[in-house]
């Protein structure tokens, strides 16, 4: 097991609510201590002067493509990405081929990951069998071989009923359930926002209500059932406002949004370049702002990537018959920098928040924190300087982000995964 | 937001065109005009250079107006229907052109199904593309013609009240005709029913305006454009042909109701029956035929300002 002494960073831990010059000490791959001035003789040092040390990042909105699209990506390709990222624990959706239905897969996904991730790997499971919204999945079964929630993730529960059968079992397993808010019948055919540009460019749009008709009926489902429920890349300010209310009549409601939501919107789909496609779509303006406004009220709970790689051949293609979804693990830090730090919306202890702790919460995970006894992972990053995201490089299989040529002012440094330093800006990949 | 009109200097829309660019080619184009007479000389401004249309969707009016419109400025034409060639077999788009580009066309005019497909080859290639249509979004040098033949009718275009009619949300002709109008100060009337005429289109530029009765749209009117009903997306508003005909087709009752000697344009083929009457469509005001002449004068300004 791997011990490491982190020296001379500013340690920014929200479960403890510390904020100041600190180091880290972890032994045998545990947190051992953080505090001024630690010692320990004959254990590596790693000197984090100048830059922020906080709890691993984790993402609880990933896809990883294995088994069966190993073309666009793999567990270790896409943990590979997500170190470089910073994320030190990554949640992999079910949208595998098969799907992650049955212990088998999961157990599958869970010895891949051991073997071949840099970074911790939780399964989450389907919520129905084949993802098809009708028969209910093996989840107690998966629950035991590793799952840490369950989601149709890609394809939204039509059924009311199957959504609430679900619900029960997921609450009598301590499990939360993750819902894509999307009705597809209004949905149907749409590839990007429905709006003015929609209107403008001849693209069939997808109306907000697609999503807020989903949320509402998730929401009095969710009382219904008392389940942990979490909507996944919330993207609407009406999706949001549901959201608020829910939690302010103290239902167990959390939601996430991907830093694409916050930083980009339909405007950028002008260029019919397929790397502005993905679902939900990039929205307008005034739902950036309601975004925006939750992140810094805490309404929203994580930040989370949504990494959907696609092989080059599937996404390089007319607008409207690539697939939806683009990379993420490797800008979501410098992009949540840029757009709510360095713009002065939150501090760095919420930003830290919103890759630790809440997203720990919404699934229940022990990570995300530096409190002693915990697993040693541990996310450096700087917030001052500037990098400029080149796709061609990126550990993803996949290049399909529209972030290529982006510079952005501060970024991860180097992850370490139970005292291990997997990836560093100065060395890469260990 | 706008997008890129200039790749090499080909022409992907009327949005980012700005009104002088347009006025340019407008007045070329009467250069052009009389070319269709018996009198017409092959000309040989586009000697040497290449053309080739390349169509993923069936339209041999647009196509065949485009390859007379590059044979007569003395340019060869290369015709490829790629729907029925390797397209099928499920090469991509940009697989097939840069097959074409190895060829070394000089232009590269292209109608596609799917709206956005030439911005997206724009962004691939550096050969100048001429958009023949492209899905739902534009159809350029349909607007160019149908402004042309409004012009020849016409002092100017400014202030004139044009009702477009029909399935607006789906039509790449009246997407570039209301950009092209509402450049040029015309007063532009949406109409259809609902579902296909949403609200968002009265941003698309100044002076637009929606209604969804057919009296309402062509009174005053100084010009009446129908659009082609198109069986394929009447999913999109489930409505009997009789029912559409009934509330949206044109009849000599609503011309009673535009300007006097106001003109109907149709960017055909045309349903009688359908979208309009056949008293409409053969009647004096009808200018669909003048239409289909200044497609190839139009074409032929378009392709001399690309590659003369």
């Amino acid at each position: 097991m791997n011990s490491l002494l982190i020296k001379g960073g500013h340690v920014i831990d929200p479960a403890t609510k510390f904020d100041g010059k600190a180091d880290v000490l972890i032994v045998d791959g545990k947190i051992a201590a953080f505090g001024a001035g630690l010692d320990a003789p004959g254990i590596e040092t790693y000197d984090a002067a100048g830059c922020i040390v906080a709890p691993g990042f984790v993402d609880i909105h990933v896809h990883l493509r294995e088994p069966g699209i190993e073309h666009a990506e793999t567990i270790e390709s896409g943990g590979r990405a997500a170190a470089a990222g910073g994320f030190t624990t990554i949640c992999c959706m079910p949208n595998t081929d098969p799907a992650n239905d049955n212990a088998t897969v999961t157990s599958y996904i869970v010895q891949r990951a051991k073997e071949f991730s840099p970074v911790h790997v939780y399964p989450i499971g389907s919520i129905t069998k084949g993802r098809k919204g009708e028969e209910l999945a093996a989840i107690q079964s998966m629950k035991e071989a590793g799952i840490v929630a369950i989601s149709d993730d890609g394809n939204p529960v039509m059924n009311a009923r199957v959504v609430r059968r679900a619900m029960e079992l997921a609450k009598s397993l301590n499990l939360t359930l993750i819902e894509h808010c999307e009705d597809l019948n209004l949905s149907a055919g749409g590839d990007m926002h429905e709006g003015v540009n929609s209107v403008r460019l001849g693209l069939r749009g997808i109306p907000s209500a697609s999503e807020d008709v989903m949320v509402s009926r998730d929401l009095l489902l969710a009382e219904l059932t008392g389940v942990r429920y979490h909507v996944a890349h919330l993207s609407t300010w009406r999706s949001l406002r549901m959201v608020e209310f829910a939690k302010s009549r103290g239902l167990s409601v959390t939601c996430e949004v991907t830093p694409h939501h916050f930083a980009i919107t339909d405007d950028d789909v002008s260029t019919y370049d397929s790397n502005y496609k993905m679902k939900p779509p990039l929205r307008e303006q005034n739902d950036i702002d309601a975004i925006i406004d939750g992140i810094v009220s805490g309404a929203i709970d994580a930040i989370a990537t949504d990494h959907a790689p696609h092989a080059g051949s599937e996404k390089m293609q007319e607008f409207e018959r690539c697939p939806f979804g683009i990379t993420g693990l490797e800008t979501a830090l410098g992009l949540s920098l840029d757009v709510l730090v360095h713009t002065g919306k939150i501090s760095l202890m919420r930003l830290v928040e919103l890759f630790t702790t809440g997203p720990s919460k919404v699934l229940d995970l022990p990570s995300g924190t530096l409190a002693p006894g915990a697993t040693g992972d541990v996310t450096i990053f700087d917030t001052t300087t500037p990098w400029t995201y080149d796709v061609q490089q990126s550990f993803s299989k996949s290049r399909n982000s529209p972030f290529h040529g982006r510079t952005f002012h501060g970024g991860p440094i180097a992850t370490i995964v139970a005292g291990k330093i997997v990836w560093s800006r100065t060395w890469g990949l260990a | 937001m706008t997008t890129s009109a200039a790749t090499p200097a080909g022409l992907l829309d009327i949005e980012s065109l700005d009104r002088s660019e347009i006025e340019a080619i407008l007045e070329r184009t009467r250069f052009f005009q009389p070319q269709g007479d018996e009198n017409f000389r092959r000309l040989e401004t586009l000697k040497g250079k290449s053309v080739v249309t390349l169509f993923f969707e069936a339209s041999t009016r647009t196509r065949v107006s485009f390859e007379i419109a590059a044979r007569r400025l003395g340019a060869d034409t290369i015709s490829i229907a790629a729907q029925s060639s390797s397209v099928s077999k499920g090469e991509s788009l940009v697989d097939t052109l840069n097959t074409l580009v190895a060829m070394r066309p000089h232009a590269i005019v292209m109608r596609h199904a799917a709206s956005g497909a030439p911005q997206f080859l724009a962004r691939h290639l550096k050969i100048p593309i001429v958009n023949a249509g492209d899905g739902t979004h534009e159809h350029p040098t349909q607007a160019l013609l149908d402004a042309r033949t409004i012009l020849d009718n016409r002092p100017s275009i400014e202030r004139l009240r044009v009702a477009i009619i029909g399935d607006i949300a789906h039509s790449r002709v009246a997407r570039s005709n209301i950009h092209l109008l509402s450049k040029f100060g015309a007063e532009v009337v949406l109409c259809g029913p609902p579902s296909l005429v949403p609200q968002e289109l009265a941003s698309l530029g100044n002076g637009i305006t929606i209604r969804y009765k057919m009296e309402d749209a062509v009174r005053d009117a100084d010009v009446v454009m129908m659009l082609r009903v198109q069986l394929e997306r009447q999913h999109e508003a489930p409505m009997s042909a009789s029912e559409y005909f009934r509330f949206y087709g044109l009849r000599p009752e609503h011309m009673a109701l535009a300007k006097p000697d106001a003109l109907v344009m149709h960017p055909g083929p045309i349903n009688r029956g359908r979208e309009l009457s056949s008293e409409v469509a053969d009647s004096k005001s009808s200018v669909i035929l003048n239409q289909v002449g200044n497609g190839i004068a139009v074409r032929m300004a378009v392709l001399e300002r690309i590659l003369g």
